[in-house]
């Protein structure tokens, strides 16, 4: 595993790419090196105001290092009116990240900002079909035009809470999932974004004999596994997101009597 | 390592007087990256219970005003996987490793301190006042005679310096550190977190599932300094200061209200690194007031 270290990078750009969403890229060609997919940064405000650094995923290794968040509260506003030119600390690479065996073709399952890891995933697979569903419109178009510049995304499959991205369906990916997964062959699914769209994307997949990658988000303090605020139940007991984390294996958190029930 | 902050602490030789406050800290091993282990004066560990415990359910962490809620619900692996896997695998950092331990009955702590009377641990920290836990810890915590019942059984179960971490949820703080300083005490750690909670206004839910937290940062500071300041009138064994310690300026505080060392918390999560600051600052500080050694601060304040 990469040793975590404290970086100091420029921020380059911090634009919003939808309403209250923001794409943040930072000068770090050294972390761009080591960053895998999955992995995480935790940023620290430049402000006194702040107790707790804010956990990101790394969302884009190409061409410096990019993040996407939504302004929740105090802390992503803060981050949020930061202007280009700033130096924001962190500490990175944390995590584990997705395995990226030698899959032949991955589908990539997100919701949400959880789309942001799928997006880094995308950058590193040889080939890739994406699913992606949003509030509306607004929330999905950006995602789509990151995933459709790399050449390992072959399709993009959308929905919106609200159907108003026309070319895409109405209702949530778990809805999708079963149509898309019986049409084509895939050799695993990654998924990142709400627990309840993880969980029912992580029971369609197992059911359907594939390989299975959860990536979870959580409050965190430390991201280095010490404080214990990001620990989850999983079959084999307690996990630290930040640390055992947070990429897991699906079977982690799916007991075979719920695959066999199904 | 510098003459000027080495100090020792019921018989704990230590290279400085930062310590690392438990619950912040895991084990060590996961600051290893950041932090020099063996200049810290002791890390204080995650807290240990006879039994496992997976903790509390729900959000266990809120940002608050110049601080932070948790409720981690002393979530730990046991005293047995303590003994048989985690404390070989850090003896290698060749630091002094204080075990925080918690019980839910005096027998409880009597058998943690047999179980924990081995090599490696330079000594134990009764925690007696954990906020977040209904079966255990604070009940001990706000009782003096309760306090002292853990405190003797303890001692009575261990070879090593016992050190009781008092809880600042308490009318009388003086009252609860004398109980233990009389049961046999060796060193007094304080103060642990302030019970809080915090309301979401758009859900109307209390944002941490365990529904109050307790709180910690830079915002419980002055509640700690004064503590320190009473309990150091009172008693006559040393204290380990802590409460929203992160520069020097904070620990300097702390150690002229009377504390011998000092344990920095929430501000690791901010800045892995920030106790080799705090040690480096210290060591100027020192130099600045013509001091030669820590132990000429303790107390100090006129």
């Amino acid at each position: 595993m990469t040793m975590s270290e404290i970086f100091e990078s420029e921020i380059k750009s911090n634009v919003e790419v939808a309403p209250t969403i923001f794409k943040m890229e930072l000068d770090a060609p050294e972390l761009a090196k080591i960053a895998k997919p999955g992995q995480f940064l935790n940023i620290k405000l430049p402000s006194n105001e702040f107790t707790l650094r804010r956990p990101l995923g790394i969302a884009s290794t190409l061409n410096g290092v990019k993040v996407f968040y939504r302004v929740v509260g105090r802390g992503t506003k803060f981050l949020s009116e930061l202007k280009a030119g700033t130096i924001l600390n962190y500490v990175a690479p944390l995590g584990n990240g997705f395995s990226l065996q030698e899959h032949s073709k991955v589908l990539l399952v997100g919701g949400g900002m959880g789309i942001a890891p799928l997006l880094s995933a995308a950058e590193k697979l040889r080939e890739a079909e994406v699913l992606i569903g949003g509030k509306n419109k607004a929330e999905v178009t950006f995602w789509i035009k990151e995933f459709s510049r790399l050449p390992a995304v072959d399709i993009i499959f959308v929905t919106t809470d609200d159907g108003s991205y026309h070319y895409g369906r109405k209702g949530f990916v778990t809805d999708y999932l079963p149509e898309i997964l019986s049409a084509d062959k895939y050799s695993a699914v990654y998924t990142c974004g709400p627990d309840v769209m993880m969980y029912g994307t992580a029971l369609e997949a197992i059911a359907n004999g594939l390989h299975c990658e959860i990536c979870f988000e959580r409050r965190m303090a430390c991201g280095l596994g010490a404080c214990l605020s990001c620990s989850i139940e999983t079959v084999n007991g307690r996990k630290k997101v930040c640390k055992d984390g947070p990429v897991f294996d699906a079977r982690e958190f799916v007991e075979p009597e719920n695959i066999l029930g199904n | 390592m510098s003459e000027l902050l080495q100090t020792e602490i019921c018989g704990i030789k230590m290279n400085t007087p930062i310590l690392a406050a438990s619950g912040t800290f895991g084990f060590g091993e996961e600051y290893e990256n950041f932090v020099d282990l063996q200049k810290l004066g002791a890390v204080m560990v995650k807290c240990i219970t006879l039994k496992p415990r997976s903790g509390n359910e729900g959000v266990r962490i809120a940002e608050t005003p110049m601080g932070m809620l948790n409720s981690i619900g002393l979530e730990n692996p046991g005293v047995e996987k303590f003994l048989a896997e985690i404390l070989p695998r850090i003896k290698k950092y060749n630091m002094n490793v204080i075990v925080n331990i918690s019980g839910s009955s005096v027998e409880d702590y009597g058998e943690l301190a047999k179980l924990l009377n081995v090599d490696g641990v330079a000594a134990l920290e009764l925690n007696i006042s954990c906020p977040n836990v209904k079966d255990g810890g604070i009940i001990f915590g706000t009782d003096p005679k309760a306090a002292f019942d853990v405190t003797a059984e303890a001692k009575k179960n261990t070879g090593k310096p016992v050190i009781v971490k008092l809880s600042p949820n308490v009318t009388d703080i003086t009252e609860i550190a004398l109980a233990v300083e009389s049961a046999g005490a060796d060193c007094l750690s304080l103060i642990n977190t302030l019970m809080g909670m915090q309301i979401n206004v758009d859900t109307w839910k209390t944002t941490l599932g365990n529904i109050t937290g307790g709180l910690s940062g830079a915002a419980i500071k002055p509640v700690a300094v004064r503590m320190v300041y009473q309990v150091a009138r009172a008693v006559k064994i040393p204290i380990i200061g802590m409460g929203g310690i992160k520069t020097c300026a904070d620990a300097a505080e702390f150690f002229l209200a009377g504390a011998s060392a000092v344990a920095v918390g929430t501000a690791n999560f901010l800045n892995p690194n920030v106790t080799m600051k705090i040690a480096d600052d210290l060591e100027k500080y020192l130099q600045r007031h013509n001091l030669s050694n820590i132990s000429e601060l303790v107390g100090k304040v006129k």
